[in-house]
């Protein structure tokens, strides 16, 4: 962007007079400011991440081989269930709100979230709602077994008591989400550095502008059917029981309004951060700045109208699967623009490939093969026999394992010099990208294979025909688990501040506000906004 | 960092030309690989559009990577690569978005073709109605009177690894669908409580069974055969275990078959009005009762009547088992609304029903000594 020299010296001047840092329990409870918030969201949504990991490893150690050997079916389906929901709201959502806090003030030169108490409360809910959802495994009956899409009647009349828990749970997951898209929206619009103009804003703010939006527009809508299971369930409601008038299908198109642009929220912010990681090691600007925006608002928009491409079996009219084909294809434009515009910025670059690099182009490689199965699956007559299969599992586990959470792990490793001022250790960080790079290939990419030849997901065991690769998915599955806790050890690590002290710019081609104030980041930054040029 | 990347670079293509290697595994006859070409003149359509797809996403994938690895080969600081300080051009950017939207309009003309034929259920030469329920099949032809469940035939020793398991482990079924070959056959499909889906790769139909609605799909088989296939929508605790196994015969051998059958129909209603004027004694009951048991109850109730706490309720020294009698017989008959427990008059014999209420009253310490017999299900089923 542009420099801020000037301020900086405001800035550790300010830090020397006031603003003691307190300590103890009561420092990460009653917080409001954007650094420790940032912390405590990605340390979360870290161990919700290996919470849900391990219900994976539980789900692959079932697979491993033909016949029941370790759960039994009922809990298997709470396995997939609890697996999906943590992942998708416990790990990837809140590691995306926790880059939020730590980067947007910073980028934008604020001195914070515009709405620092509402900052606080949107985090700390976050584990109550969490604690419900665990705590319902416990109960007689078991947690939800019918799905992270949870689709009715299996989770209304056929499904067990637990089930007001969960959408007690995913009521607070979503106000949580609605509080922090609302702290986004008003921090970018309101508190941008003077002469930080809308297409002056860096990638990862309006990226993460454009998915607030998205959230505003869409929890409500989960917020709604959740509650419509609630009173379908126990207050004798029919919104989903054709016998009371209502239809199970509808239950899918408000589920699926929410659950498509739900997608891009996981995946937008990620775009974000591999756009500014690529021009960094590339020592070259982003090809494209303006076209990126642009795609990206597209993407936004046309993640509208494609809901029910993932019901094209529900039996739509013949013109209704014509026009979400047609509208799906569409969206692979804007996203093939990007991955272009990525690839032109490498172009005549001068690379290099430290591990936040490494994972970016990890991230540009398989997330467009993730797109690529996309725009196979969007093809109506053929997404008839790929519909539920392990290919739709290989799929968005392409873009969310290896799109999103690799975006993460970029993101953690570009910006964590700067939030600890020491360098992580490379040694583990490159045992990290590599141990994960094979072993999320061993582990999603067979899975395009049974999914192919007719492995049905969501199923304990299978036909004998599925045996081998299922096995290799399963020692993938170990392994990648595994390889995380290396991730963890780094992490530990780096927080407690052992290793090489980080420059303020610690990268050589890093451009952006969050790389003209010290390494680590001061606890309070920009008081005075600096001036962009 | 130069091995690195070298490594990279080979992980990489390795992924690009798996797929290609697994097309020509395909070839080789292989199905554990890819779609199957199916036997129908639609499911070949599909495997043609599925085949291009991939092609041309090989195509997409192998242009774009290479594109970008040989700019990681060639422009790395480590080769002394000066930064070049280009960041846009409008011809680059209007020919890489205008360019792939003329391959998904190519892409879009025979997949809409393909589709509108999918879709088009008219002029069937007989229907069958589907209708999925937790964990089995029922399929009526709607010309006749042929109607019956189809169910897991696995023994639950393989599954629980105590057997060896057979060729056909979990696809395999009591009573399969017989259908003619060359002739449009329609489904009619539904459910009778969640949400279940038909799925046969090899004709290429996956329609959801949605409760309280019908959904159509059709198809023409050219080939007689077995074709397998299982339940595509998360429907419980056994949705694993609900296989459909289809057997296409020629006209001729299809006429045949169905005249046993309703032969078959003939005779299975004869003996029902002659046990129904019989007495079994109690060990016939409860024999019959515990096979009856094992077939349509346990996988709920479990084995041990004891249930699953929380979602399936014991009959173990339950209420029902041990004091209300009509209850009991009421509830088989019935079902009971807004809960998984089916309506099992269709789906037992009156005898049958009797068996297994017996076998329930009297079984693991539901020590009645009961004994219910068909006459006693059966002037119940009609008094109502």
């Amino acid at each position: 962007m542009s420099t801020a020299t000037d301020t900086l010296h405001h800035d550790e001047h300010d830090e020397h007079h006031h603003h003691h840092i307190p300590k103890g329990i009561k420092r990460w409870l009653l917080t409001t400011n954007h650094k420790d918030i940032g912390t405590l969201y990605l340390w979360f949504s870290f161990i919700m991440f290996l919470t849900g990991g391990a219900m994976a490893m539980i789900i692959r150690a079932e697979l491993f081989q033909p016949g029941l050997q370790i759960v039994d079916p009922n809990f298997f389906n709470q396995m997939t269930t609890v697996h999906g929901l943590i992942m998708v709201f416990g790990a990837v959502m809140p590691a995306f709100t926790g880059l939020a806090n730590w980067l947007i003030p910073m980028m934008i030169g604020a001195p914070d979230m515009a709405l620092p108490r509402m900052n606080n409360w949107s985090f700390w809910i976050l584990p109550f709602a969490f604690l419900i959802l665990l705590s319902s495994l416990f109960l007689e009956g078991g947690g939800p077994a019918f799905g992270w899409t949870f689709y009715a009647p299996l989770s209304t009349t056929y499904s067990s008591d637990s089930t007001a828990l969960f959408v007690f749970s995913v009521h607070i997951m979503g106000i949580s989400s609605i509080m922090g898209a609302i702290n986004v929206i008003v921090t970018i619009w309101n508190m941008r550095a003077p002469g930080m103009t809308w297409m002056k804003m860096p990638m990862f703010v309006w990226t993460w502008l454009i998915t607030a939006f998205l959230l505003i527009a869409v929890m409500p809508v989960l917020a709604g059917v959740v509650t419509m299971v609630l009173t379908d369930k126990y207050f004798g409601t029919s919104f989903f029981n054709a016998a009371g008038g209502g239809d199970p299908v509808m239950f899918q198109h408000i589920f699926w309004f929410f659950g498509h642009p739900e997608v891009y929220i996981m995946i937008l912010p990620a775009f974000g951060i591999i756009s500014h990681i690529i021009p960094t090691f590339a020592r070259k600007p982003l090809f494209g700045y303006a076209s990126m925006v642009y795609a990206t608002a597209s993407i936004a928009l046309l993640s509208f109208i494609v809901w029910a491409h993932h019901m094209f079996t529900t039996g739509m009219p013949v013109a209704a699967e014509m026009f979400f084909m047609f509208a799906t294809m569409l969206i692979s434009v804007p996203t093939g623009v990007k991955v272009f515009n990525w690839v032109a910025t490498m172009w005549r670059g001068s690379m290099t490939f430290e591990v936040p690099m490494l994972f970016a182009i990890a991230f540009v490689v398989l997330f467009t093969i993730g797109g690529l199965s996309g725009l196979m699956l969007a093809i109506t007559p053929v997404d008839f026999q790929y519909h539920d299969t392990y290919f739709v599992v290989a799929h968005f586990h392409y873009v969310l394992v290896t799109g999103a959470i690799f975006s993460i792990m970029a993101a953690a490793y570009y910006w964590l010099p700067k939030w600890t001022g020491v360098m992580y250790d490379n040694t583990l960080a490159k045992w990290h990208f590599w141990a994960s790079l094979v072993s999320v290939n061993v582990l999603f990419f067979p899975m395009h294979f049974v999914g192919l030849a007719g492995m049905p997901r969501r199923i304990p065991d299978y036909a004998l025909q599925f045996a081998d690769f299922n096995k290799w998915i399963s020692i993938g599955g170990f392994a990648f688990g595994l390889s995380q806790l290396i991730f963890l050890a780094l992490l530990i690590k780096a927080c407690r501040k052992k290793g090489e002290p980080a420059s303020a710019q610690v990268w050589e081609g890093a451009e952006g506000l969050e790389w003209e104030i010290p390494s680590p980041a001061p606890y309070h930054t920009f008081e005075t906004p600096p001036i962009i040029k | 960092m130069n091995l690195l990347t070298k490594m990279f670079v080979t992980i990489v293509t390795m992924f690009i030309t798996l797929p290609t290697l697994a097309q020509s595994l395909e070839s080789e006859g292989r199905s554990d690989l890819n779609l199957r070409s199916g036997v129908t003149d639609i499911s070949s359509q599909v495997y043609d559009l599925h085949m291009l797809m991939f092609m041309v996403c090989v195509g997409i994938a192998v242009v774009v990577f290479g594109v970008m690895f040989i700019s990681m080969f060639l422009h790395r600081k480590s080769r002394g690569a000066k930064p070049a300080n280009f960041h846009e051009s409008v011809k680059v950017e209007i020919a890489w978005t205008v360019v792939p939207f003329i391959i998904l309009i190519l892409m879009a003309f025979p997949a809409a073709k393909t589709l509108i034929a999918m879709e088009d259920t008219s002029e069937a030469d007989m229907t069958v109605l589907v209708t999925g329920s937790q964990w089995k099949w029922h399929y009526k032809y709607m010309d006749s009177d042929v109607e019956f469940y189809s169910t897991l035939a696995t023994q639950q020793e393989q599954i629980r690894n105590k057997f060896a398991k057979g060729e056909n482990y979990l696809l395999e079924v009591d009573r399969p669908l017989v259908i003619p070959t060359g002739q449009k056959v329609r489904f009619l499909i539904t459910s009778d409580d969640v949400i279940h889906s038909w799925w046969v790769p090899d004709f290429a139909i996956k329609k959801d069974a949605n409760p309280g609605f019908i959904n159509e799909a059709w198809t023409n088989v050219n080939e007689p055969g077995v074709y397998r296939g299982q339940c595509a929508e998360l429907c419980g605790k056994d949705h694993g275990f609900m296989p459909i196994v289809v057997i296409a015969k020629t006209p001729q051998e299809y006429e045949e078959w169905k005249a046993e059958k309703i032969a078959a129909i003939e005779t299975a209603k004869a003996e029902e009005n002659r046990l129904l004027a019989m007495n079994m004694s109690m060990d016939d009951l409860m024999t019959s009762g515990q096979k009856v048991y094992l077939a349509k109850c346990a996988a709920c109730h479990m084995p041990n009547g004891e249930g699953l706490p929380g979602v399936f309720p014991a009959i173990k020294g339950s209420a029902v088992a041990l004091k209300d009698r009509t209850g009991h017989i009421d509830i088989l008959l019935n079902g009971r609304t807004g809960t998984a427990m089916q309506a099992f008059s269709k789906q037992l014999t009156l005898s049958e029903i009797a068996a297994v209420i017996t076998y329930q009253r009297n079984a693991w310490g539901n020590n009645t000594g009961d004994i219910v017999q068909a006459s006693e299900v059966h002037t119940y089923a009609n008094g109502k």
